[in-house]
């Protein structure tokens, strides 16, 4: 049934009806097509979870174990669907354990809207049992929150709040709803989508002249260069970003939020930018004369040092949030729009050519990248294994279909790096904020989100024990997910810099694991570990082709590097490929 | 870029919380806030947040877009001190006595265009309205003669070349915007006043 239809029923059904402010929650839920919650329940939050106890047919609850796996499934499920994910915890510490998700959601713009139940309102500022100021708490880590404390006005306002959260640039909300609205008997007049709010405009319009500049600018351009982010694929826009490119002629590079939104196998995507992305797009970065970004926000870890950043080139920046523009990089051309509307006008204006000479700069950058880094990482001489060569498996594998969730490090890195993808909204990953510990949960959501796509989460050794309790919520609610542990038996991102900038310091990162394998027996969950390369290949398609989530783990070598790297505090173009050039 | 006095000036809807909102975006960034008065505008339900501070024109207007983020923030302008009419208001409490038996007191506070608020017996309160410097000074001047309270409120200020709000309003009603509004404006005035 689609939403108009569904909105008007319940409207017509319960025209004069009294019902709860749990109910009307309940009903918000519905009318907005949300078919999954991931949730806690506790003392504030009862009376909901009162009311879900009679719809559990039309709103499915999934039980995590700790309530960040709440909000970081909810955000998975959010970033493999597109659609926004719904979180109910408790007030206290059910709420604070958000905190970190919300960072996440708000940082990496992922549409989220969490419910809190909050203590009566007549208990508010008394240091009542389980409250806390969860309004002001969560103010910097959200992109909108309010307090309910009247029944009345739980329809609107959480319409609001799934307006506010997928609308624009798109970013967590929380509603705290004391106990006594979730309570209290109201007359509900149904239930109203938001579609306006006055003082909030989610996008401009466009103003035609920018993108007559910009297309001039691109036009006049002999070295051109687009990078992009995941603006592209929350505006769902690949498809007109593709035409762009394509049209233009003009090689395009992915920050981490933007991959997938074109195939990796695109003849003009050049890679992945940043830190740790190819040698090609950061070094020629300082190279190009007109750098194109399309929903993108030039974060430190793609620009490095700013005052060595693409200082020859004239820039264009697309984006929807015009607090975006000119932050950190000053543009020549502001284009401040919906890149799903901006970049077929573009497209339009721009001239249809080929840069065969400037492309192949590119692809000698690669060269010089295969000899140094992809090479010696996919096809390794010696018997030691690596997180590349595990990724190059599952590619020839899953053929680029998979679903790829990875937690935060050096396997992060890694997988973002050599992963294949056919389609978009293909690589979950915790960008912004770097959390570690939201592969596993945020796996379990994408699940949710996309339950016929095959879901991989890889985690390190480190972030698998920060939610490892997940595994709890799978063995209960048995979603498949394809577990992959790459266990080099250290922090592994950490050891690298005390290696490479703290004189070799291993200063507490020879972190000890349990042996997961058993640990996920205990939770009903099959798997294997292995150490020898000729087992790596069997393995991972023994996990594939299981109905149910399976874990491997996979021993790595203990020492292993991610390259290239552009150091902290360099420029893009001193990009190093190996240990010598540190 | 040097840094100079700007005035910025928010227009929000009326909410709680959304004072805080406001002001953690400056904490964040550890700007110091050098006044902040909260009023109602010349629109009824709207409000009106008028900020003081010294920084760079980069860092305001990049400040300001911050605070126009805000889903509650209407609109979000700031200005240099040419461009506002301003007033703080001061109160001073000094012992009546003084006042009484001091004759260059009483001229001073005429000179100050300084108001007698409340006289008793033991102490008068004066109030001055003006600027910064102004109100300043007298505190230096009541100083030896025994200033026993003071206080200054927060910068209320007027922008010269401002139509008000009333018309602005009425394009954020709608859905979509008339032609005649063109919020993609600021744009175009990418050094001049904020105005989105
Ligand atoms: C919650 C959190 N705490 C600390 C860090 C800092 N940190 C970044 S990477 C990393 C090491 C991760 O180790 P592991 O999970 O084993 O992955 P590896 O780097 O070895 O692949 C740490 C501690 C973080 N990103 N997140």
């Amino acid at each position: 049934m689609d939403t108009l239809e569904l909105t008007k029923k319940e409207k017509t059904a319960t025209a004069t009806e009294n019902i709860s402010g749990s109910v009307a929650v309940l009903r918000a839920l519905i009318a907005e097509n949300v078919e999954t919650i991931f949730g806690y329940p506790g003392g504030a939050i009862m009376p909901i979870y009162d009311a879900l106890y009679d719809y559990h047919d039309k709103l499915k609850h999934i039980l995590v174990r700790h309530e960040q796996g709440a909000i970081h499934a909810a955000q998975g499920f959010a970033r493999v669907s597109g659609r926004t994910g719904v979180v109910f915890a408790t007030s206290g510490p059910g709420a604070t354990n958000l905190v970190t998700g919300l960072a996440d959601a708000m940082i990496d713009s992922t549409p989220v809207v969490c419910i809190t139940g909050q203590v009566f309102a007549h208990l508010l500022g008394t240091d009542a049992f389980q409250e806390t100021d969860v309004i002001n708490i969560t103010t910097p880590v959200t992109k909108w929150n309010y307090q309910v404390t009247d029944a009345n006005e739980i329809p609107h306002v959480l319409a609001k709040a799934f307006y506010i959260a997928g609308s624009g640039r798109p970013g967590p909300v929380v509603i705290d709803i004391t106990k006594n609205a979730q309570l209290q008997l109201f007359e509900f007049k149904g239930y109203e989508k938001c579609e306006h709010i006055r003082s909030y405009r989610p996008k401009p319009i466009v103003r035609k002249e920018y993108i007559e500049k910009a297309a001039q600018l691109i036009n006049e351009a002999e070295r051109p260069f687009v990078i992009f982010g995941q603006g592209v694929i929350l505006g769902k826009a690949e498809k007109e970003f593709q035409k762009f490119i394509e049209k233009s002629g003009i090689p395009a590079a992915w920050t981490i939020m933007g991959m997938s939104a074109i195939p990796t196998d695109h003849p003009l995507g050049v890679g992945m930018l940043g830190m740790h992305g190819n040698y090609g797009p950061n070094v020629l970065t300082n190279e190009c004369d007109v750098l194109i970004a399309v929903g993108m926000r030039f974060d430190d870890r793609v620009t490095g040092r700013l005052d060595k950043y693409a200082k020859q080139a004239k820039v264009i920046h697309l984006d929807i949030d015009p607090a975006e523009i000119d932050k950190n990089v000053k543009t020549t051309v502001s284009v401040w729009g919906d890149c799903k509307e901006t970049l077929p006008l573009l497209t339009e204006l721009v001239e249809q050519k080929v840069y065969p000479q400037w492309l192949q700069k590119f692809k000698d950058c690669m060269e010089k990248e295969e000899v140094k880094c992809i090479k010696p990482e996919l096809t390794p001489n010696n018997e030691v294994l690596t997180m590349g060569e595990v990724i190059d498996i599952l590619n020839r594998l899953t053929k680029g279909e998979a679903v790829i969730v990875t937690d935060v490090g050096q396997h992060q890195m890694v997988a973002c790096r050599y992963a294949k993808y056919n389609n978009s909204k293909s690589n979950i990953t915790s960008g912004g904020l770097g959390t570690m510990g939201y592969a596993l949960p945020a796996a379990i959501g994408a699940y949710y989100g996309a339950p016929d796509r095959p879901i991989i989460a890889i985690i390190g050794d480190g972030g698998m024990q920060m939610t490892i309790q997940e595994l709890g919520t799978i063995m209960q609610f048995k979603p498949n997910v394809n577990i992959i542990i790459l266990n080099n038996n250290f922090l592994g991102m950490v050891r690298q810099w005390q290696e490479l900038f703290h004189q070799h310091r291993y200063s507490f990162v020879d972190i000890q694991s349990p042996d997961f394998v058993q640990v996920a027996k205990g939770y009903g969950i099959e798997g294997r570990s292995v150490c020898k390369r000729d087992e790596l290949k069997n393995a991972l398609s023994e996990m594939l082709n299981s109905k149910d989530s399976y874990l491997v783990e996979v021993m790595v070598g203990k020492e292993n590097n991610v390259f290239p790297m552009v150091p902290q505090g360099r420029g893009v173009a001193e990009i190093v490929l190996g240990k010598d050039e540190v | 870029m040097t840094k100079q006095e700007y005035t910025i000036t928010v227009y929000t809807e009326n909410q709680i919380g959304l004072l805080n909102r406001i002001a953690i975006i400056f904490s964040r960034r550890k700007i110091n806030v050098e006044s902040l008065n909260t009023s109602p505008s010349e629109v009824d339900s709207v409000h009106r947040f008028t900020i003081v501070i010294n920084e760079t024109e980069d860092v305001v207007r990049k400040l300001c877009r911050q605070i126009e983020k805000q889903v509650e923030v209407l609109k979000a302008y700031y200005n240099t001190n040419e461009e506002i009419v301003w007033q703080e208001l001061a109160l001073y409490k000094v012992p009546t006595d003084i006042i009484a038996e001091e004759v260059k007191v009483e001229r001073l506070l005429r000179q100050y265009g300084a108001k007698a608020v409340v006289i008793r017996k033991d102490y008068t309160v004066f109030e001055v309205a003006g600027h910064r410097e102004e109100t300043d000074t007298l505190i230096k001047v009541l100083e030896p003669y025994g200033l026993i309270e003071f206080v200054r409120s927060a910068r209320v200020a007027i922008i010269k070349n401002s139509d008000g709000f009333h018309k602005k309003l009425k394009s954020f009603e709608y859905k979509e915007p008339g032609e005649e509004v063109v919020e993609n404006e600021y744009l175009s005035e990418n050094e001049k006043v904020f105005s989105m």
